[in-house]
């Protein structure tokens, strides 16, 4: 039976499951770890991260210099973004990561928020 | 690479459009950063695959997603999210949708009837937005009333040409969009 499947094994995954990398963890809600949350390495949590699995000490690595979205985390890394999410809502849970949560969806119709945005917008292409 | 370390605020609007319209060269126009891709799982109901009794009604694909930032400020960063338009990406709208300012359609005038589907899909999220009407070179411009009656739609959306290779004309299509949502508050 085992000889019969093995026949027909491909590989379409890559080597390591990603429920291995996310130790069976659940995705956290969809509010969170959203693409546009911001996020950097509390001070010393690369050192306290040795113990992290490999690609969150990536993660860590990587946001251990400055402020990035979860977005670019994932591109940056080249980990799914589900990934990375799950490991990012680990890490915060040790206390390891700094959050900052995009503006919430029940501001998008503020006028200071939407006139800070054109003025940015009209100063980029003004080149001012 | 990284945001200013006072960036506290973040906003999202989403340039959607069929396949080949023009949204990840648009990115490029406008992003700050060389345009980056996440890879997002999604979960899809295979229809149309009734006959193969054995398959499970549901597969799990891996879709690319494009997307670029401007910093608009010393707090305040934009980031732009190239959207897939197809139906069975709905499952990332859902997540992209909320939060997001609004909705840049990029349309080509020669394929304006796969459009419907993302007018539909924008509506269906409650996305404000407005329209851009792909320009190519060599091609005449189309007339955007001619677009706007194609298309049927409401008088009150903006409907403009963009190119999306180049720089200006790419931002001023994000500044009608921002006009527009500031005006549509009335």
């Amino acid at each position: 039976m085992s000889d019969e499947l093995d026949g027909e094994l491909e590989l379409t995954a890559p080597l390591v499951p990603l429920f291995v990398i996310a130790q069976g963890r659940a995705l956290p809600r969809e509010s969170e770890y959203e693409h546009t949350t911001i996020i950097t390495a509390q001070d010393g949590a690369v050192a306290a991260a040795r113990t992290l699995a490999p690609e969150a000490r990536t993660v860590m690595d990587l946001i251990a210099d400055g402020f990035l979205s979860v977005a670019e985390v994932a591109a940056h890394t080249r980990l799914p973004l589900g990934i990375v999410r799950i490991l990012l809502a680990q890490m915060a849970e040790d206390g390891l990561i700094h959050v900052r949560n995009p503006v919430p969806h029940a501001e998008r119709h503020d006028p200071v928020l939407l006139t800070a945005v054109l003025d940015g917008l009209m100063r980029i292409r003004t080149g001012a | 690479m990284y945001l200013d370390p006072d960036v506290s605020r973040s906003v999202k609007i989403l340039v959607v459009g069929h396949f080949a319209v023009g949204k990840t060269t648009y990115i490029g126009s406008v992003s700050e950063i060389e345009p980056l891709q996440t890879e997002e799982e999604i979960t899809e109901a295979s229809e149309g695959l009734d006959d193969l009794s054995e398959t499970p009604d549901k597969t799990t694909t891996t879709v690319a997603m494009d997307f670029g930032r401007l910093t608009l400020g010393e707090d305040l960063v934009l980031y732009i999210f190239g959207t897939p338009g197809q139906e069975r990406f709905k499952q990332m709208w859902e997540g992209l949708s909320r939060g997001a300012l609004g909705a840049l359609v990029l349309a080509d005038p020669e394929r304006l009837e796969e459009t419907f589907p993302i007018l539909d899909l924008v509506e269906a999220f409650g996305l404000p937005y407005v329209i851009g009407v792909n320009t190519f070179e060599g091609k005449h411009e189309f007339p955007l009333d001619e677009v706007c009656e194609a298309l049927n739609i409401s008088e009150e959306t903006p409907v403009i040409h963009c190119d999306v290779r180049d720089q200006d004309s790419s931002m001023q299509a994000l500044i009608t969009l921002v006009k527009h949502l500031l005006s549509s508050l009335g």
